[in-house]
């Protein structure tokens, strides 16, 4: 086991790489869906301000 | 009107030209600065390097393309900036002419009054970086190439940063990678210039980039100044 | 005429769409968590150590994918914004603006992994090889058509800026790659980190194109996810919204 995280004396290149990949994937998952709450709620926020606009 | 005849489209041409040889000579600063401009940061480079000519010979071509290139998009900022503002720029939109064409003869312009003057410079600060004279030719064929590819390139961008806060630093940003082809080309051939090599493969290169961006820029530019005075 | 362009014109629709894009999503985003997890497995602990780079060569697993990632996707963006630009369709724009992040993220992860590759293999964590250097120049690209977006309030306006933009910046990519490469090879710089993918044997090579399409269908998963944000953005008309959201 601790030969396979040794990776032949590579692991300091090999393991930040598969880490900064990890971290892209994982962030731009998190980015995405955040993007979508918010521009969900900017609507519904618009919607009910244009709503009780019209119930002058 | 003279609308789009070929004599018109000459003629509109023609003012363009006749205008912004006016508006320069009224303004003579803005046409040197960046002439001053690519002077002083040549003379950087000794001064935060070595004052070995020899040395100096070995990067005289990146830092006179790297200066030339900075010093062309200064002057690119006031490509469309000031027609923009006060006006010019939408009636040449709504004249009925070929944007295009207007935009096109603007941009010939401003080589004229940029591009060519760093060409003409550029074999004499060479000298300050212990670049041979006999190598004059060459340096200014590729500069005169690489320059009038870097004004066509660099008015998409011009339009593309109308009316964008501070798009003079955008505006960099968006044509120096566009620029990558030319600045190697355009290096390649004036090294080989310098050390006495004929430089025709590299010129033949960056010719050919000069008529690409002569037939694809202006097209992108029109678009763009369309959508930035939207 | 006979031909029926209905079925182009819907996808012109933003809330068939937003719906469609909302139902597709998990049918990416699961078989792309897997096939990454199998290729993970596959390219970790199953495949052997080459014969030059012993492990080292491992971290083409998720160099190749991100560095294909990267230039895939600005394609996929100038792509949708020509289409947005040239049918006038917003969500074509929506589309464009919803790949830029995750290509430009994506160019990063190539550069830091193939810096990180080259350390052992060339002893300097930077190298001008043609491929460092073009994925460098496309990180620049992707910066300048955020910046671009990010710099022009009005979201129609940015969209048909940067739609510009892009376009440009895909004619230019060939040249660019091109230009850099005849730089390299008139300058005679250490060579490419090579890993010739028709020689390699099927343990290493499966589980790279495994993660190729995982990548790729992670990529779809992520960009539907924002594309329906960036829908959203644009729609004024008020009512498919509140039937889509409640």
């Amino acid at each position: 086991m601790k030969e396979f995280f040794a990776m032949d004396g590579y692991a300091l290149f090999l393991w930040p790489s598969y880490l900064i990949t990890f971290v892209a994937i994982i962030a731009n998952v998190i980015i995405a869906r955040r993007a979508h709450a918010t521009a969900r709620a900017e609507a519904l926020r618009r919607l009910d301000l244009e709503s009780s606009e019209t119930r002058v | 009107m003279t609308a789009t005849t070929p004599a018109g489209s000459w003629q509109a041409a023609r003012i363009v030209l006749q205008r912004e040889w006016l508006l320069a000579m009224r303004r003579p600063a803005q046409v040197l600065q960046p002439l001053a401009f690519f002077a002083v940061v040549t003379a950087m480079f000794p001064l935060g390097y070595t004052p070995e000519l020899a040395k100096l010979r070995a990067i005289a071509p990146g830092v006179l393309w790297v200066g030339a290139l900075l010093a062309s998009l200064l002057a690119l900022e006031h490509l469309f900036r000031e027609d923009a503002t006060d006006g010019t720029l939408e009636q040449y939109v709504l004249s009925g002419q070929s944007l295009t064409w207007l935009l096109l003869a603007k941009t010939i312009a401003h080589w004229l009054l940029t591009g060519l003057p760093l060409t003409l410079m550029a074999p004499w600060l060479g000298v300050a970086l212990g670049v041979p004279l006999s190598a004059a030719t060459g340096v200014m064929a590729a500069l005169a190439l690489g320059t009038w590819t870097l004004s066509l390139l660099g008015s998409i961008g011009a339009g593309l940063t109308l009316g964008v806060r501070r798009g003079g630093v955008l505006l960099s940003l968006l044509t120096l990678p566009l620029a990558v082809p030319v600045l190697v080309f355009g290096a390649r051939a004036t090294e080989l210039a310098i050390v006495g090599d004929s430089p025709t493969g590299a010129l033949y290169l960056l010719g050919s980039l000069a008529v690409l961006g002569l037939t694809l820029a202006p097209l992108a530019a029109a678009a763009a100044v369309r959508i930035g005075l939207e | 005429m006979g031909t029926n362009w209905a079925w182009f014109h819907r996808f012109g629709s933003p809330p068939h769409v937003y719906r469609l894009a909302g139902l597709l999503t998990p049918w990416f985003a699961w078989p792309a968590a897997l096939s990454i997890l199998a290729a993970l497995y596959g390219g970790l602990v199953l495949a052997p150590p080459d014969y030059q780079q012993g492990e080292g060569f491992r971290i083409i697993y998720v160099h190749a994918p991100s560095a294909w990632l990267s230039v895939m996707i600005y394609a996929v963006m100038a792509t949708a914004a020509g289409i947005g630009l040239i049918w006038r369709m917003k969500v074509a724009h929506a589309a464009a603006a919803s790949c830029a992040g995750i290509g430009a993220w994506f160019t990063v992860v190539s550069l830091v992994t193939g810096m990180l590759w080259g350390k052992p293999m060339w002893g300097t964590y930077w190298v001008w090889d043609p491929r460092l250097t073009a994925q460098l120049v496309l990180l620049f690209l992707y910066l300048g058509y955020i910046g671009l977006r990010s710099g022009i309030d009005d979201l129609g306006r940015a969209d048909r800026a940067s739609a510009v933009l892009a376009l440009v910046g895909v004619v230019n990519i060939p040249i660019i790659r091109y230009s850099v490469e005849w730089w390299n090879s008139i300058h005679q710089a250490p060579s490419v980190m090579k890993m010739e993918k028709p020689s390699m044997p099927m343990e290493m090579l499966v589980p790279l194109l495994l993660m190729f399409l995982g990548f790729t269908l992670y990529f779809a998963a992520v960009m539907l996810v924002r594309l329906r944000a960036e829908i959203l953005r644009r729609e004024r008309n008020a009512s498919w919204i509140r039937e889509a959201l409640r």
